[in-house]
């Protein structure tokens, strides 16, 4: 399959089952995207001179490569859980509008995660990862600094869990930042491999959406607190997370104003609400959306011209050393090598599913869990997704999030169309910046 | 070449050894909300 764009200046084909990458000329670009070259308004000769050079890419394998035969992606007895969302605290400082944890309840009762529980999560996790060396465990919420007792438990546990089984587990946190003190700070980056910060860029577009419990801004807070933890850092991985709505559908904006404030790593997500919401996406904004990821990517391509390091995350993909077919054909993992765990020690198949008995898989504490639903998330791969297997972003989502298609088309093997033309536009402007970085 | 100039030559492996399992979830990066793989980094690559 070969995906024919263009960006900016850029004429642009990808083959989209050998990953490679190509820019065309004009007539290359009418040629590759016509049924019928030569009725295109060029010379014959040249015609045929872009022709051959389309066979030799494809008897390269760089053009037009044949899709794999579908595969198994694993046994359900033998595959292991790697990642785990620790929900260390049900409870939150800030009331945000657009939370799909109901503000940190997830449809049941304010609750801390116990030492217990927590202690039993991650022995869970060392059993259930098999022969996994590398593991992975975000403490989330909720606001997990609610519960910092628990979350520094978790870690010198952890470490210990680390020498008795071989294994080693990269912590990673997602918080608001409101509750960070110098001493916390300093221990997170001394002990978190990521830390995911929420801001959601401009002062106005944070307030509007992140009021603190008690209704006043949280702008100022998250901002200096972030800054300070971000300043002592050094090296260590961190994002700094916004989410727009339909009221900052300029949210280029949004990413420029965090870039301005000194953050580099950057990651500016659509909202998840149900269309009854007034801050939903909808159809009716997907142009607004696509023109805002493409000025984006226009800045972001002048920025990096001119030497700065704004890193977008969806745009930030390393096309030589990203993950291999196996990995590109199962997903997130969610379900099945991912799993969340809530504070009372119930088992879902990703933080978005928590609260939703429908998908409780079982619990950390009584050891029993849903194999069953383990295999169903197993087989939702771009294979099993009917609209996933001709698309040619399929291999830079995965298929797509499977609790986005469960909330708004009711199954996990159905994606959310909105969000994979959003994907899709992603997608292209990740590849036309490289283009336009390499042509330099 | 004097029409197509390859910026990315075939780089989606799919061969023995591959699928070792080690690279991180994506969900755990950044996003929380949506799914992208291709920025993920893979393992063996890193090592």
């Amino acid at each position: 399959m070969i995906h024919a764009f263009k960006f900016k200046e850029s004429y642009i084909a990808m083959d989209v089952e050998s990953g490679a990458v190509h820019v065309l000329d004009k007539m290359a670009y009418d040629c590759i995207t016509s049924e019928n070259p030569y009725e295109l308004p060029y010379r014959r000769e040249e015609i045929s001179e872009v022709l051959s050079e389309i066979e030799e890419l494809k008897k390269a394998g760089a053009l037009a490569a044949p899709a794999p035969e579908p595969f198994e992606i694993g046994d359900v007895e033998t595959q292991p859980i790697k990642s785990m969302c620790l929900h260390v605290a049900h409870d939150c400082n800030l009331r945000c509008k657009y939370c799909f944890a109901g503000t940190g309840e997830y449809s049941g009762q304010r609750s801390l995660m116990s030492r217990e529980v927590a202690k039993a999560a991650l022995d869970f996790l060392m059993i259930s990862s098999k022969n996994r060396h590398n593991l992975e465990v975000d403490f989330f919420g909720g606001e997990p600094l609610l519960n910092m007792d628990v979350v520094r438990f978790c870690v010198e546990y952890g470490r210990e869990l680390e020498k008795k089984y071989n294994k080693k587990i990269n912590f990673t946190m997602t918080t608001n930042g409101v509750a960070l003190t110098d001493e916390i700070s300093d221990w997170l980056n001394e002990n978190m491999h990521n830390i995911v910060i929420s801001l959601d860029g401009r002062r106005e577009v944070h307030d509007s959406m992140r009021p603190t419990a008690n209704g006043k801004s949280s702008y100022d807070i998250t901002l200096q607190n972030a800054k300070k933890l971000i300043a002592k850092r050094g090296d260590g991985e961190y994002y700094i997370r916004g989410t727009y709505t339909c009221e900052n559908l300029d949210f280029a904006e949004d990413v420029l104003e965090l870039y301005r404030q000194g953050f580099k790593h950057i990651s500016v997500e659509p909202v998840v609400l149900s269309e009854d919401s007034p801050y939903a996406l909808k159809e009716e904004h997907l142009e607004r959306i696509v023109a805002e990821y493409e000025r984006l990517a226009e800045i972001i391509t002048e920025d990096a011209k001119a030497g700065g390091d704004l890193h977008f995350f969806h745009f930030n993909i390393d096309l030589s050393h990203g993950p291999c077919l196996k990995r590109r054909v199962k997903g997130c993992g969610a379900g099945f090598e991912y799993v969340a765990i809530s504070p009372t020690g119930e088992i879902y198949p990703c933080h978005q599913f928590v609260g939703d008995e429908d998908f409780r898989m079982g619990s950390v504490l009584s050891g029993e869990f849903n194999k069953k639903m383990q295999a169903d998330f197993m087989k939702c791969s771009i294979f099993t997704k009917e609209k996933c297997r001709d698309c040619f972003a399929k291999y830079f989502c995965s298929g797509g999030c499977a609790a986005n298609a469960q909330h708004y088309n009711g199954s996990i093997y159905k994606p959310h169309e909105l969000t994979c033309a959003i994907l899709k536009k992603r997608t292209e402007c990740a590849i036309g910046i490289i283009t336009e970085l390499k042509g330099e | 070449m004097k029409h197509i100039k390859t910026i990315q030559t075939p780089c989606i492996k799919n061969t023995e050894g591959t699928g070792c399992g080690e690279c991180q979830a994506s969900c755990q990066s950044a996003c929380k909300t949506s799914c992208t793989i291709a920025n993920q980094t893979c393992k063996q690559e890193e090592k």
